[in-house]
């Protein structure tokens, strides 16, 4: 892409950023709205890049955030996966489990995640298992609609020429629901950082405990500096789980390459 | 590894049927007591209005669907060993029903490969079958960048790539313009004619029917059954100039009003 393609790409999404941004600085600086309340740009910026150690702490923050939100949803991405095949290999294995499948959904996490502190310890598990609860659920709910919306001519022709349950699995099936899965995936990357943090919020450490201790000094600036980190993992996952679809599915749509 | 029936280039398979009945859970009577002899090699149109049933008895003679009652055989008068029947077989749907994720010559291949054939020997028959069908140039390409022609063809060549003694095709060129259904009519006659397979071809096209096959057998409105089973007088060359003979208009005259008395509920 060339520069002014690029330029007209991002121009759109950055220009309401530099306009809040603007009104926020000269809102605060103006004295409108108390310091205490809203911080000013400068001071988010100064947070998290030229605060020394206290800046240092917030990337190291984002990188045990990282971890533990890759974890929980590369967790749910396989199980969510396994357990959707599974729950395709049969009408009754369907019913007996999907309902306690949706269970997933309804957990409110942040009620349930001091629990799991006292079964997996004030550690990483207890973030990546957070992060894993909150986001297996619309995997296994799109992959499972992708396995059943597989088109039946093509069953008809795999049952005609002999094809076992294995290669079907493999050859037709999981391939047909690849949309599925990657819209799955999409929400999944979302939820899994939300989960990661609200598990920190109960363990400390990473960008959920940094949170915490802000906000108990009431620093609001760290507090905002911390979400923006946040929000910067989850567009990171987002956009690799995108670029992975992109190439995954370039050939299904003429307009793909063009797009 | 099985190697590509090398026997199934010869002759094919025949066809009885005695009293064919499917009915649906609800009542619903799709194929009423059907009767029909379909002999090796024979080239057949199904002709009939929407909803008779011709779907239905495409998809029993495949094994895709078992008929309520009645008597359904396939006879192969070639068949070395028994339970060999899947991959004698073909069918062709009313769309291409490709897979997007492969390109054409991995589409084409993909019942060898389905059967267990070795993947060099799948790769050379389905390289031979694309070229039968003429798109021994678009081998690389993904089926989003054909035409609905050009699918239909690949779908035809992923049908022929197992050499099929017996080909079912299911209103496999209704979606198309008229001439693109011409050529792809006359490029499966020819394929016929040089395979020699049994095809059974369900159209609701009387033009189509009569330009084909060799004997046509046209169905009731539903409940389907057999108003009339004619033996077209056509002769075994086709081509352009078939379609503007006298004896082609006459053929078309006869089974349309066999597709009219069928309407009518009216049986033979
Ligand atoms: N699985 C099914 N369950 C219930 N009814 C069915 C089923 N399949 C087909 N039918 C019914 O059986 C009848 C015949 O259907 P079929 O698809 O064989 O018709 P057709 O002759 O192929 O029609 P068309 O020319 O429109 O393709 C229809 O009334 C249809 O609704
Ligand atoms: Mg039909």
């Amino acid at each position: 892409m060339s520069i002014a393609a690029w330029v007209k790409r991002l121009l759109p999404p950055v220009t309401p950023l530099v306009v809040v941004f603007a009104a926020m600085e000269v809102a605060v600086r103006m004295g409108w709205v108390k310091e205490f309340l809203v911080p000013t740009p400068t001071s988010v910026f100064h947070a998290l890049f030229t605060d020394g150690a206290g800046s240092r702490e917030m990337w190291e923050a984002l990188l045990r955030t990282a971890e533990g939100s890759f974890a929980g949803f590369a967790l749910s991405a396989v199980l969510g996966l396994i357990v959707a095949v599974v729950l395709t290999s049969a009408g009754w294995v369907q019913r007996a489990f999907y309902p306690y499948a949706v269970f997933f959904q309804t957990v409110p996490i942040i009620a349930i995640a001091p629990l799991l502190v006292i079964w997996l310890g004030f550690d990483l598990r207890t973030v990546v298992a957070s992060a894993f609860i909150v986001s297996v659920f619309p995997v296994i709910a799109n992959t499972l609609a992708g396995l059943l919306s597989v088109d039946p001519a093509l069953r008809d022709l795999f049952r005609l020429y002999g094809a076992g349950r294995v290669a079907t699995l493999f050859k037709l099936k999981l391939p047909s629901a690849l949309p599925s899965i990657l819209t799955g995936l999409r929400i999944a990357a979302g939820l899994a950082v939300i989960g990661a943090i609200v598990g920190e919020f109960i363990t400390g450490g990473g960008l959920g405990g940094l949170i915490g201790v802000a906000r108990r000094e009431q620093r609001v600036d760290k507090v905002f500096a911390i979400l923006l980190l946040s929000a910067l993992l989850g567009v990171v996952m987002f956009s690799l789980i995108n670029l992975a679809g992109r190439l995954s599915l370039r050939h299904w749509h003429a307009s793909e390459s063009a797009s | 590894m099985t190697a590509i029936p090398t026997s199934a280039s010869t002759g094919g398979i025949g066809l009885t049927l005695r009293d064919v009945r499917r009915a649906f859970l609800g009542g619903v009577v799709a194929v009423d007591g059907i009767s029909l002899d379909v002999a090796p090699g024979e080239f057949v149109a199904i002709l009939g209005p929407s909803g008779c049933g011709k779907s239905t008895l495409l998809r029993a003679i495949a094994g895709l669907d078992r008929p309520t009652s009645g008597l359904l055989q396939l006879l192969d008068p070639n068949a070395k060993e028994k339970g060999d029947g899947g991959r004698a077989l073909a069918y062709v749907f009313q769309d291409a029903h490709l897979l997007p994720w492969r390109n054409v010559l991995r589409n084409v291949a993909m019942p060898l490969e389905l059967m267990g054939v070795a993947a060099n020997e799948r790769a050379d028959a389905a390289r031979n079958a694309l070229e039968q069908v003429g798109l021994g140039d678009a081998m690389r390409r993904y089926p989003a960048q054909l035409s609905g022609g050009m699918r239909m063809r690949v779908s035809l060549a992923r049908a022929m790539v197992t050499r099929p003694r017996l080909l079912l095709l299911d209103e496999p060129f209704a979606a198309l313009d008229e001439l693109t259904r011409q050529r792809l009519d006359e490029m499966l006659r020819g394929l016929w004619d040089r395979a020699g397979m049994t095809v059974l071809f369900v159209t609701h096209s009387i033009a189509e029917a009569a330009f084909l096959a060799d004997r046509a057998v046209v169905m009731t409105r539903r409940p389907g059954r057999v108003v009339i089973d004619h033996r077209l007088t056509l002769g075994r060359e086709r081509s352009g100039a078939t379609r503007t003979s006298e004896v082609y208009v006459r053929e078309m005259r006869v089974l349309y009003e066999a597709l009219e008395r069928g309407d009518r509920g009216e049986p033979a």
